[in-house]
């Protein structure tokens, strides 16, 4: 394989896959139920106590 | 909500969490395409350099389109049909489309899986003898030349009956429900998919002449990126692939909780497709370029797509691979197995879920009266001499000008007609994580309509001046043109006839929520404005205000003396 062709292949696998990876982590950061919801207008909703 | 009886909540079913609807979603964006159709897009579009338009069409068109789906029916909690009618009584037609789409793609999507599962079995055998591209086309499909293409009914056994279990199984999977049978095929397949397609990778990489395949998919041509072309490769490979604007996504989202994270979810769910489909083209240009060495070929020659790249490039690798062959063979085709069994089954729950608001029908009522009208048409179109011709005719017509459109035309009207970009960003911000602006608003209301329309507009072209694959006119016209046109006459049609009283469009949500108000213009929709208030479903909140008093505009007599 060329030089350019490897540096083309890394670079691909590293944006896409690393995409995949920074997603998965920022989802794990966010369990369900932890998302402050918010109503139609952007305000939040049962406002923290 | 408490005051409506469980008797008139809509029984649809949902999916038990986040992981369970993102492995269900990764499975139907994961398809055939992300195989057979992404390696030699890229290989042709500029090969390394491709990477760069492509992942400038993933964030810039492909998951805002995503996080559109989402917000559509993750707000308004139905089927497509019944979505776009609650957001607005005059785009239903939109979702009605998008289910007849759906009814094409379904009917042939089942023979590829078919075959599919008989080139596994062959895999073993080697049934293909020597010449699979003979093999495919004389024997196995017995088909005619496209100049030669007609609708005829002579059917061909070895088709027919992989087809029958295919279906059998599709309508089996969905019979079971949305968290049983479809979160649940999911769960299992997409692990298997994977571990079976790395191992094949594996293997790929192994054999001689790999290196020169990847060399050939890689090496960059710069050049390529000052090509328009190029970039309309890269938004309508990422547009096809994600399943994208024609039901999927938005029936899938309406099976979600309330408080689910759309967005966060849709950014696994748009990288993990663009994941694979790299995987994949490291395994076919591995696989590619040992083909080519064993016949003393470039790759140039051997580099191909779609039934061509699967159903006789792959058998003729398998060939050569000597012992290896069938271990190839197994992991391939079983992974298109894999790949497309939960793409087929997203694509008919599309239509289930708009026939099951429709008719407010259970789940296996509604499965069955889907499922089983189009098992029969499949059966009866697809499994003989013509049926490949057919098969090839429909799928470029329904994706061109049926998703193509379809998506067009939603994306202008969400954006100029309705408005209701604006209320979909805050749905989606309400109970998201990744928080989309109005940059999301410009990629899915200007940059999207602007890259579908310069598709669909060279795609008219290219078909009005060469017609379509050389085959005859009344064909085309028929199952082309014909087919296409249907089904917008259809998706009007549909929209016109009345929902029964018994219908989910009459029902608040399984949980016993009321529906979000329609997005309503107070001067333009006057009356509708006033109908949406008397509706006992429908929550009130954010209609338009009530006008203000005349009184408070008007000046007295003694303010205008003043």
């Amino acid at each position: 394989m060329s030089t350019s062709a490897i540096i083309m292949m890394v670079l691909a696998i590293a944006i896409v896959w690393g995409g995949l990876a920074f997603a998965i982590v920022f989802l794990l950061k966010h369990p369900e139920g932890s998302v402050q919801l918010l109503d139609d207008h952007g305000r939040p909703l049962n406002p923290p106590s | 909500m408490s005051e409506l009886s469980s008797g008139n909540r809509a029984n649809r079913g949902a999916f038990s969490g986040r992981t369970a609807f993102i492995l269900a979603a990764i499975g139907s964006a994961v398809g055939l395409g992300n195989i057979w159709r992404f390696p030699y897009v890229a290989y042709s579009n500029g090969g390394g350099a491709f990477i760069l338009p492509y992942i400038v069409a993933l964030l810039t068109a492909g998951i805002p389109l995503l996080f559109l789906d989402y917000a559509i029916g993750h707000r308004y909690r139905a089927s497509a049909p019944l979505s776009f009618r609650r957001l607005h009584r005059l785009t239903e037609p939109i979702g009605w489309w998008q289910v007849l789409i759906c009814v094409i793609i379904g009917i042939y999507y089942a023979v590829i899986l078919g075959w599919a599962a008989q080139y596994f079995i062959f895999s073993f055998t080697r049934a293909w003898g020597d010449d699979p591209g003979t093999f495919f086309i004389g024997e196995y499909t017995q088909s005619l030349g496209a100049a030669d293409a007609h609708l005829g009914f002579d059917f061909v056994p070895g088709v027919l009956i992989p087809l029958i279990i295919v279906w059998v199984a599709v309508v089996a999977v969905l019979a079971l429900g949305v968290q049983k049978g479809i979160a649940g095929t999911s769960v299992i397949f997409m692990p298997i998919l994977v571990v079976m397609f790395v191992a094949l990778v594996v293997i790929g990489l192994t054999l001689p002449g790999a290196a020169q395949g990847l060399d050939a998919l890689f090496t960059p041509d710069w050049s390529a990126l000052t090509n328009s072309s190029v970039w309309v490769a890269a938004y309508g490979q990422i547009f096809f692939s994600l399943s994208v604007a024609f039901g999927i996504m938005l029936t899938y989202s309406s099976y979600l909780k309330k408080d689910t994270d759309l967005t966060g979810s849709g950014l696994v769910v748009g990288f993990a497709n663009s994941s694979f489909e790299i995987l994949a083209g490291i395994g076919v240009f591995a696989a590619l370029g040992f083909m080519a060495q064993t016949a003393g070929q470039p790759v140039q020659e051997v580099a191909g797509a779609g039934i061509g790249l699967a159903f006789i490039a792959f058998p003729t690798i398998i060939n050569q691979a000597g012992a290896l062959g069938t271990v190839i063979g197994v992991l391939f085709f079983g992974s298109l197995v894999f790949a497309a069994f939960t793409s087929m089954i997203s694509i008919v729950e599309v239509i289930i879920a708009a026939v099951q608001d429709k008719f407010g029908l259970a789940r296996v009522p509604a499965v069955l009266v889907v499922g089983i009208p189009m098992a029969l048409v499949s059966l009866f179109l697809f499994p003989t001499t013509t049926g490949l011709n057919l098969l090839d005719v429909m799928d470029a017509f329904v994706n061109n000008f049926g998703i193509v459109a379809a998506a067009l035309v939603a994306a202008v009207t969400l954006t100029a007609g309705f408005a209701a970009l604006p209320t979909l960003r805050n749905h989606l911000n309400r109970s998201s994580s990744f928080k989309v602006g109005r940059v999301w608003q410009l990629l899915v209301g200007g940059v999207s309509p602007v890259v579908l329309g310069y598709i669909l507009i060279g795609e008219l072209q290219k078909v009005l001046t060469e017609g379509y694959g050389g085959m005859p006119q009344g064909f085309v016209n028929t199952f082309g043109w014909g087919m296409a046109g249907l089904l917008v006459v259809g998706a009007i049609v549909l929209s016109v006839l009345p929902w029964p009283a018994k219908s989910n469009a009459a029902k608040v949500d399984s949980d016993g929520d009321l529906i979000p108000s329609p997005i309503l213009d107070r001067l333009v929709d006057a009356g509708r404005v006033e109908e949406a208030r008397a509706n006992p479903i429908i929550d009130n909140e954010s209609l338009p205000p009530e006008p203000p008093a005349r009184r408070a505009q008007i000046p007295t007599s003694e303010e205008a003396a003043r």
